[in-house]
């Protein structure tokens, strides 16, 4: 039996380099698939923020360019 | 220090604004910012680095229980990173402040003022308070006022180069030019800048490189802290008029007669 879609792995640009995760994968989940999980982070999905009260809802797809951002020193 | 002064929801009684960049530790910019006074720093917004894990976080050491953190867009040379940065950093830091700076010029970092205005336009409309660096241009000064934005921050000189205040005159006129708050951003080098752009009227300084890269940066925070207290305090004082020739100090009168 096939598996459904769903499951099969999505490719994705994060950061600016390729991933492949096997999905569905979620803003929550790629977040703890890095350990990224109690940082204080931001996102972006194809230059769209994504509110961090939808971390566990929005999807990420194939093809798509997430930015995952944190606060650096700057002047 | 006298008086206080608002950009947005947020009132400060520190009129000096420091960098959180360039320092040799996390533990050498905290002991700086608490030298200096400063109410509030600058952050920069960048990818997180997949493969430090583990790695100290700046947020640990300046926490935003204790700093107003003012996130910035450097490093932005369009209109629509700078966009995208302001309400990525919005959402990370949960404020609504933005040091908004669109660069034009990779060697001296001076800003696109067209791009500047574009960007501060769709901020202010997206309800950010915007402080914009800019040149120290007033009609540029002006526009942005007229746009909306919270502040005006005129460069002093260029990023990073320590020159002070290389156009005093124009800075004169933009605080002629506008109501909001000008802010002396970019170009501070050492305490006597810093009190240069306090007596000619700004509402607050903002430098990073200035304390950062001192040899001692804990020694110049304090001393710009002094600096700017002092040149704010020299301008509410009143200058006395500038004379060619000397005034006598002492009585003219009841000098002694001798030989």
């Amino acid at each position: 039996m096939a598996l459904p879609y769903r499951r099969s792995a999505v490719e994705f640009q994060l950061n600016g380099e390729s991933r492949q995760v096997g999905g569905p994968l979620t803003v929550v989940s790629l977040l703890e698939r890095f350990d990224l999980g109690r940082r204080r982070v931001a996102v972006a999905i194809n230059d769209e923020v994504v509110p961090r009260s939808r971390f566990a809802e929005v999807e990420i797809h194939e093809g798509d360019h997430v930015e995952v951002i944190h606060a650096v020193g700057g002047g | 220090m006298s008086g206080t002064y608002r950009l947005g929801e947020h009132e400060f009684s520190s009129r000096l604004i420091v960098g959180s960049g360039k320092y040799s530790s996390f533990e050498e910019n905290r002991r700086a910012l608490d030298a200096s006074g400063t109410e509030m720093t600058t952050v920069a917004v960048r990818r997180v680095d997949l493969s430090q894990k583990g790695a100290g976080s700046l947020l640990e050491h300046v926490p935003p229980e204790r700093f107003v953190l003012l996130p910035n867009t450097a490093g932005c040379f369009t209109v629509k990173e700078a966009v995208t940065t302001a309400q990525l950093a919005r959402e990370l830091l949960d404020t609504k402040l933005i040091k908004l700076e669109v660069i034009g010029d990779e060697r001296t970092l001076f800003p696109d003022c067209a791009a500047t205005l574009e960007a501060a336009r769709i901020l202010v409309d997206d309800g950010f308070t915007v402080l914009p660096y800019i040149g120290d241009d007033p009609v540029a000064c002006q526009r942005l006022e007229e746009i909306g934005c919270a502040a005006v921050m005129p460069l002093a000189a260029p990023i990073g180069s320590g020159l002070g205040i290389r156009n005093p005159t124009n800075i004169r006129i933009i605080l002629e030019s506008v109501s909001v708050p000008v802010i002396v951003d970019a170009g501070v080098g050492t305490a006597s800048d810093a009190a240069v752009a306090m007596e000619l009227g700004c509402t607050a300084v903002l430098m990073s490189t200035g304390i950062a890269a001192a040899k001692d940066p804990v020694k110049m925070a304090t001393a710009m802290r002094l600096a700017v207290e002092a040149g704010r305090l020299a301008y509410e004082a009143g200058r006395m008029p500038r004379r060619l020739y000397a005034q006598a100090s002492s009585p003219e009168e009841g000098l002694i007669d001798v030989g």
